[in-house]
């Protein structure tokens, strides 16, 4: 039995669905963070898999997916400060009860 | 041809991955589920290092499984009362989340299995010693600014860096 590429490009393709069903039905707006770091991650690995079955002499995918880790690293520690910073002024991380923007 | 070793180390990586990751985003508690994100992310580490990334697969340890993951546990003690349970979800969102995870799956699907132009070859046939990446050949390409280096992005995500640490500092801190 061969590991083909199509074997890496499934789980992937999983892991994105479930990032997308958490992003649409999460309520708690760190749960929604946690299903989109999933769609970051199931990204990087179709970089990484492209990158060593249709181009195995380069790196661009290896480099491309260094620099979306680091991006979603900061883009993370962004999005937890406004959290942080939402749950001081609405005492709650619930996307129903965020609705205003002025406070 | 692909080694026992190397096909029982791809499924039960592929088996993690697909499970803890439907588990991760169905999962009530938010603390489990961001747990159950830290094997997913581990399972996708040991997807580099078979695929032969072995700086990557560190990387991917030491910033998400280290540091992201460090973070979300935190924010979350930081914002959830224990036994904090999120309440069930109702039949026509969650029918939505399916109906919207499905088309994307079906569409990409399609898109995979029609198109032809992937290759049927093994792993083992890429893994071959002049396709090995060595510490020397991404520190070359990370500090070069010929053709297929990096000197510019490194640096611009070096200042992206600095100023991500001073904005969640300006937005995190107290008035």
């Amino acid at each position: 039995m061969d590991l083909t590429i199509m074997m890496y490009l499934i789980p992937s393709l999983i892991m994105f669905a479930c990032g997308v069903y958490g992003f649409i039905t999460r309520k708690n707006l760190i749960a929604i963070l946690i299903s989109l770091e999933l769609m970051l991650n199931a990204v990087d690995i179709n970089f990484v898999v492209f990158n060593r079955f249709l181009f195995p002499g380069q790196m661009e995918g290896m480099f491309f997916t260094m620099f979306a880790i680091g991006i979603a690293a900061a883009e993370t520690a962004l999005a937890i400060a406004i959290i942080i910073n939402i749950f001081r002024a609405v005492k709650s991380v619930d996307i129903r009860e965020i609705n205003k923007m002025k406070f | 041809m692909e080694s026992v070793g190397n096909l029982v180390l791809y499924f039960v990586v592929a088996a993690i991955i697909t499970i803890f990751s439907v588990m991760a985003v169905t999962s009530r508690k938010i603390l489990r589920s961001a747990t159950y994100l830290l094997f997913v992310l581990i399972g996708t580490a040991i997807l580099y290092f078979q695929l032969g990334y072995e700086f990557l697969g560190a990387v991917q340890i030491a910033v998400y499984a280290g540091g992201i993951l460090v973070l979300f546990v935190f924010s979350i003690l930081l914002t959830a009362q224990p036994n904090d349970k999120s309440e069930k979800l109702s039949s026509h969102r969650k029918f939505m989340g399916i109906a919207a995870a499905l088309c994307g799956v079906g569409v990409i699907a399609y898109a995979l299995f029609s198109f032809s132009g992937f290759t049927c070859e093994s792993l083992s046939n890429f893994m071959t010693s002049e396709n090995e990446i060595t510490m020397h050949k991404i520190g070359q390409a990370l500090m070069g600014t010929e053709k297929f280096q990096y000197l510019l992005p490194f640096e611009a995500i070096s200042v992206l860096l600095l100023a991500c640490i001073i904005g969640s500092i300006v937005v995190a801190r107290k008035r």
